[in-house]
């Protein structure tokens, strides 16, 4: 793998920890399987890659995108809350719908930002090389998010939500509205991927109707990894565990395709990928002695 | 002060299975007064506890606790007026948090949660004070799972739980009930400890006759979702564990009576 190659998926892995952390937020924390970040993601590159074109500050366009994918977690919630369709199922029909919306967003399946200025443009030229200024900017996004995030599970409101995950019956009982903190929750894990969406486009410089294919599996894979090297116990742990999952994820994807001996091609992309969630959900179970 | 106004609780109204679990059912608690409520199985004591925490909405009648009319209030709307002790230890905390996160959670009952940390030095050290009171060692493990703990623990965290932010009623579901022998009577010397330090106004729903006339002011019965003994003073301390059997037997009996009278 070479140094360009190493950074890339270092960046692509920074750029996803976004949505491991939004996963995060849903499974682990409201315990609400959410499928909707496979429309949120895409969701939010098709938003900002729109907007900067028409000659939106890039900084409003990812806000903007962030509000949008924030909208789409609410409707999640209000199919699960309000109109008691199950969870997962919920999740389902936002993402499927959210496919039409992505399309009508772009009035194309792809739209490209070439050329267009990014919230990276006034870090280009300023001596590092782009490989390394891309995952930087990115990293020091993802250490603001996860501070913010961390902050939050750890303050009163945040212990309302993870009560409300945990043990919906107590938190009542504790005066926490579950529904509202399941709204909340949805809003804000999807807001997190829709930034990452954000990113996505400008980092790659396109926004594609189909690159939400997989995303939920991709960040999950992230949470289960990060679980897996760091333990799930303490909050911090678990945020940073997140975001090293996403990385370690997307240099174990690089080094599986550029490894000559395997002779796997991009196209295997998605079966690799199964295919290390897998591992990493059965490697806890070995570790722990009874595989079920 | 609690104040039940003939209140009717109807499951499955207009179905075949519809059922009556609360027929008119009238009753005053005063401030500080602790009350404890008997009955058989389906005799309503559980839908009354439902009605008075707000998992269940009466069909008819009207609730007060305090001043406030809570009848049409659902669960975490009354939490601030509303402390309670569930009969499962899993139910009443929160397994994959820590005791102080727990403790956290419970301190802000009923309040509105902000983004302040849910666990600053001055709070920790308060929350270990009450623990250390419980004598069970727990305050050496404030930041383990409470998970960790025994069922009886659990219940003794609970309590504890219940008294951190102001109610005007302490409930307490059959909260002995999953307990082995001497945790039970340990966690009741505890709520009877809790309870009169606190001078809370208490119901507590249980399985025992034994408990149901050693502790508290007044015992009430419930059959049929009716209350059909309302006893306190020279009365209630004149009354045995047998004669409360008695009662039991006889109303069973009557049932059968009335059915015998339906199918001849």
């Amino acid at each position: 793998m070479s140094v360009i190659a190493f950074w890339g998926a270092v960046e692509l892995g920074l750029v996803y920890a976004f949505v491991a952390l939004g996963v995060y937020l849903a499974f682990r924390v409201l315990d609400f399987p959410d499928l909707t970040v496979d429309g949120s993601f895409p969701l939010g590159a098709a938003v900002t890659a729109v907007l900067i074109i028409a000659g939106v500050n890039a900084w409003l366009a990812a806000a903007i995108a962030m509000v949008a994918g924030a909208a789409a977690g609410m409707v999640t919630a209000l199919l699960n809350v309000r109109f008691r369709i199950l969870n997962l199922l919920a999740s389902i029909l936002t993402m499927i719908a959210l496919f039409s919306v992505n399309l009508r967003v772009m009035g194309k399946p792809n739209v490209a930002l070439i050329n267009a200025d990014t919230m990276l443009s006034p870090f280009f030229g300023l001596g590092l090389r782009d490989f390394y200024v891309r995952p930087l900017f990115v990293g020091i996004l993802v250490v603001i998010a996860l501070i913010i995030v961390w902050r939050f599970l750890e303050s009163d409101a945040g212990l309302a939500m993870r009560a409300t995950g945990a043990n919906a019956r107590m938190a009542r009982a504790q005066g926490v509205s579950t529904s509202r903190q399941i709204y909340l929750g949805m809003a804000i894990s999807n807001a997190l991927v829709a930034l990452g969406g954000a990113l996505f486009a400008q980092t790659n410089g396109f926004a594609d109707v189909t690159s939400g294919v997989g995303t939920i599996v991709v960040g999950l894979a992230a949470v289960i990894i990060g679980e897996t090297l760091l333990g799930a116990r303490a909050i911090l742990l678990a945020l940073i565990g997140c975001v090293l999952g996403s990385i370690l994820y997307r240099i174990a994807i690089q080094l599986a395709l550029s490894s000559d001996v395997l002779g796997l091609q991009a196209s295997d992309l998605n079966f690799v990928t199964a295919f290390l969630v897998t591992i990493a959900l059965i490697l806890p179970r070995l570790r722990r002695g009874g595989a079920a | 002060m609690i104040a039940l106004k003939d209140i009717k609780v109807v499951f499955g109204k207009g179905t075949p299975l519809q059922k009556q679990a609360l027929n008119g059912v009238s009753l005053t608690i005063e401030q500080g007064s602790f009350v404890t409520v008997i009955g058989s199985n389906g005799a309503g004591k559980s839908t009354l506890l439902g009605v008075l925490a707000g998992d269940v909405l009466a069909s008819e009648g009207q609730i007060l606790i305090g001043s406030t009319d809570v009848t049409k209030v659902a669960t975490a709307g009354r939490a601030g007026l509303v402390a309670r002790v569930f009969q499962d230890p899993l139910t009443g905390s929160c397994g994959a948090l820590s005791i102080e996160e727990n403790l956290a959670l419970a301190a802000r009952r009923g309040e509105k949660r902000g983004l302040s940390a849910a666990l600053g030095t001055k709070r920790r050290e308060h929350f270990r004070e009450r623990i250390a009171e419980l004598n069970l060692g727990l305050e050496n493990r404030m930041r383990d799972r409470m998970d960790l703990l025994s069922g009886g623990q659990r219940q003794a965290v609970s309590l504890v739980m219940a008294t951190l932010a102001g109610s005007e009623v302490l409930l307490l579901d059959e909260h002995t009930a999953a307990l082995d022998p001497g945790m039970a009577e340990f966690i009741m010397k505890l709520t009877q400890k809790i309870v009169s330090e606190r001078k809370l106004t208490t119901l507590m729903v249980t399985h025992s006759m034994r408990q149901a006339l050693d502790f508290g002011h007044r015992t009430v019965m419930l059959h049929g979702g009716e209350i059909v003994l309302d006893v306190a003073g020279d009365n209630r301390k004149n009354l045995q564990v047998e004669d409360l059997i008695d009662m039991f037997r006889k109303m069973r009996g009557e049932t059968l009576d009335d059915d015998a009278l339906l199918i001849g």
